[in-house]
């Protein structure tokens, strides 16, 4: 997906997290991470949210994330919001997740 | 008078010799006495010199003023001026307030620290590895049995008081107004009053002597120092504990409540210990309801109280109350008033060393920050391995009580509190007995008995090890914390053994 402009997605309450995206031409993906579980949960923050542009084909773009304990779910989430926004896309992909508890 | 040795097995009969005169008779009257002899020195620095406090030795203090207290820094900071070094702080515990005290770890006033657990900035201190010599971390029974023994020898104790005699007849409140600071019980200090060397009382209200009631007595006290300022009101203690409004903790509260009902424990005469947290404090609640239902009553309830523990007793449902520590201002209320609502010291609550209130408990709800598949207790360090926390009561009212019931949420935010292996073991497994989350109950396995009738009675249990997976499977598993060798703290079972150790954090 192309990103067109710097968009947020997210808020700053327990358990959310807020991403900021703005777009880049090159360098690929960089991430600012600020977390309240940094220590136990920062590496996989990141990998989630890398993963996630990564899906929505965006290679290039730098990422501002506070994080207050968010769930991969929400991360993920919140990262997609923002990949559409920034690319004002409103083609969104439904699925059903199976096996989910 | 006949000739002394001539008294058949007076060698045997102690005695100082014949009789040779009373002292001078009194002629004051005592309250002009009281103004002229009595304990009162003029200044903190006076009382310091008084005492014979050298370098190296322990000085004491108790936590009834909790996060409002200015005792510890003001002496801290009196020390430091008069350029004493190398001195050993035992306090009962310690709070974010004391952060002050850094400074003076810097400079070498304080190179050793003894107590219950830390907060704030202090704490963070700490765990990057602040002082040489590594924290010793006790519980309050612990720490009671230490001094008892002498282990803990204290050489002067800084004990702060609400109200005081010219004599040293001290308490957490006064009977003489209401206007005063209330801490209500001084359980703690009582240690200290007793088996210190020296004991200085720091007090902002002087009363006429007797001040009766009182926690400590005058013939452990050496002087009284009279300031305007020992502590914030506000700090010391709020006007009440309130009820929790959240559902996960109120769920919890009612499957506490329903654990200790299956499990045999809520009859009539029963005894009790609430922990201060919101779902132990909820607890509380739930059980009014079942002993209103079943017409039954509480013989005793011990420990840190509060309003809510003063209410039940003042409605007619609890008999007794053991007072060791008032959590808030209806607690201290309620010792005031209530002849019934008595205060006990932290050798009588929880020594290990003598039958203590502890091992007349039938159940005790406590909190914790992490729980592991062995049960094990951390209520000392966080999640990110720093110090934020404090021992207590827990591995005495666990140890104590014939039913221990640890209450958590299965996570907080982001962070599971069922793990493989807690940061910091506080209490060992094997005295829990039961943990209860919002996700469901574990039963120790050494407790076959309590689980099943748990499961008779229809309640959600599980093994630890399917509780640890639920956590795990909301929230992931967290990176292990990093470590350095070096040792920051000591942490000791109730009889004072090392149960664990905590170490410098690596942010490297």
């Amino acid at each position: 997906m192309k990103l067109i402009k710097t968009s947020t997605a997210g808020t700053m309450e327990s358990n959310d997290i807020m991403i900021t995206l703005e777009p880049r031409e090159e360098g690929g993906i960089s991430i600012d991470l600020t977390s309240n579980v940094m220590q136990q949960f920062g590496r996989q923050i990141e990998n989630v949210i890398r993963e996630t542009l990564t899906k929505n084909g965006v290679e290039n773009a730098a990422v501002i994330a506070v994080d207050k304990g968010a769930l991969d779910c929400t991360i993920c989430a919140r990262c997609c919001t923002a990949i559409f926004r920034a690319a004002e896309s409103d083609a969104y992909e439904w699925e059903v997740k199976q096996n989910v508890r | 008078m006949t000739d002394i040795s001539k008294i058949p097995h007076i060698d045997e009969i102690f005695n100082h010799g014949e009789y040779h005169g009373s002292e001078e008779k009194k002629r004051a009257t005592f309250v002009e006495r009281s103004a002229s002899q009595n304990k009162i020195v003029p200044s903190l620095e006076d009382a310091i010199i008084k005492s014979g406090l050298k370098d190296g030795m322990t000085i004491s203090f108790h936590h009834h003023f909790r996060n409002g207290d200015h005792v510890v820094n003001m002496v801290v900071d009196k020390l430091a001026e008069m350029g004493f070094k190398n001195l050993t702080l035992a306090a009962s515990s310690l709070a974010s307030i004391h952060s002050h005290l850094i400074e003076h770890i810097k400079n070498g006033v304080i190179t050793h620290i003894e107590t219950s657990g830390m907060r704030g900035e202090l704490a963070e201190q700490v765990s990057r590895g602040l002082i040489d010599c590594p924290v010793v971390f006790r519980s309050h029974g612990g720490r009671a049995s230490a001094i008892l023994t002498g282990e803990l020898h204290i050489d002067v104790a800084f004990l702060g008081a609400p109200s005081c005699d010219p004599y040293g007849n001290a308490n957490g409140y006064s009977r003489d107004d209401d206007n005063g600071i209330a801490c209500g019980s001084l359980g703690y200090a009582r240690p200290d009053a007793t088996f210190a060397d020296t004991v200085i009382v720091i007090t902002n209200h002087l009363v006429s002597y007797p001040n009766a009631p009182w926690a400590i007595q005058e013939y452990e006290v050496d002087y009284v120092v009279l300031t305007d300022d020992i502590g914030d009101p506000k700090g010391i203690m709020s006007g009440a504990t309130r009820y929790t409004k959240d559902p996960k903790e109120l769920l919890i509260a009612k499957t506490a409540a329903n654990v200790i009902e299956a499990a045999g424990y809520l009859y009539d005469g029963f005894s009790m210990q609430m922990g201060s947290g919101g779902a132990s404090l909820a607890t509380a609640r739930f059980l009014r309801k079942k002993m209103i239902d079943q017409g039954i009553h509480c013989r005793f309830a011990l420990g840190g109280i509060t309003g809510q523990i003063a209410a039940m007793h003042e409605e007619g449902l609890i008999d007794r109350i053991l007072d060791v520590q008032s959590f808030d201002l209806d607690a201290a209320l309620s010792l005031k008033n209530n002849h019934f609502h008595h205060q006990i010291g932290a050798i009588y609550y929880a020594s290990h060393l003598s039958a203590a209130a502890v091992d007349q408990l039938d159940f005790v709800v406590l909190s914790a920050l992490e729980i592991d598949t062995d049960f094990n207790i951390n209520v000392l360090t966080g999640s990110d391995g720093v110090i934020r926390g404090a021992i207590g009561g827990h591995p005495d009212t666990a140890e104590g009580a014939s039913l221990s019931v640890v209450v958590a949420p299965l996570t907080r935010g982001r962070i599971p509190t069922i793990v493989k292996h807690v940061n910091t073991i506080v209490t060992p497994g094997s005295v829990v007995d039961v943990v209860v989350t919002d996700r469901g109950i574990a039963v120790n396995p050494n407790r076959p008995d309590v689980k099943e009738k748990l499961v008779k009675a229809g309640l959600p249990v599980f093994t630890i090890e399917q509780l640890r997976e639920r956590a795990e499977h909301l929230v992931g598993v967290p990176d292990p914390i990093k470590y350095k060798d070096r040792i920051v703290g000591v942490v000791m079972y109730r009889d004072n053994t090392i149960i664990d150790v905590i170490r410098q954090i690596d942010e490297d």
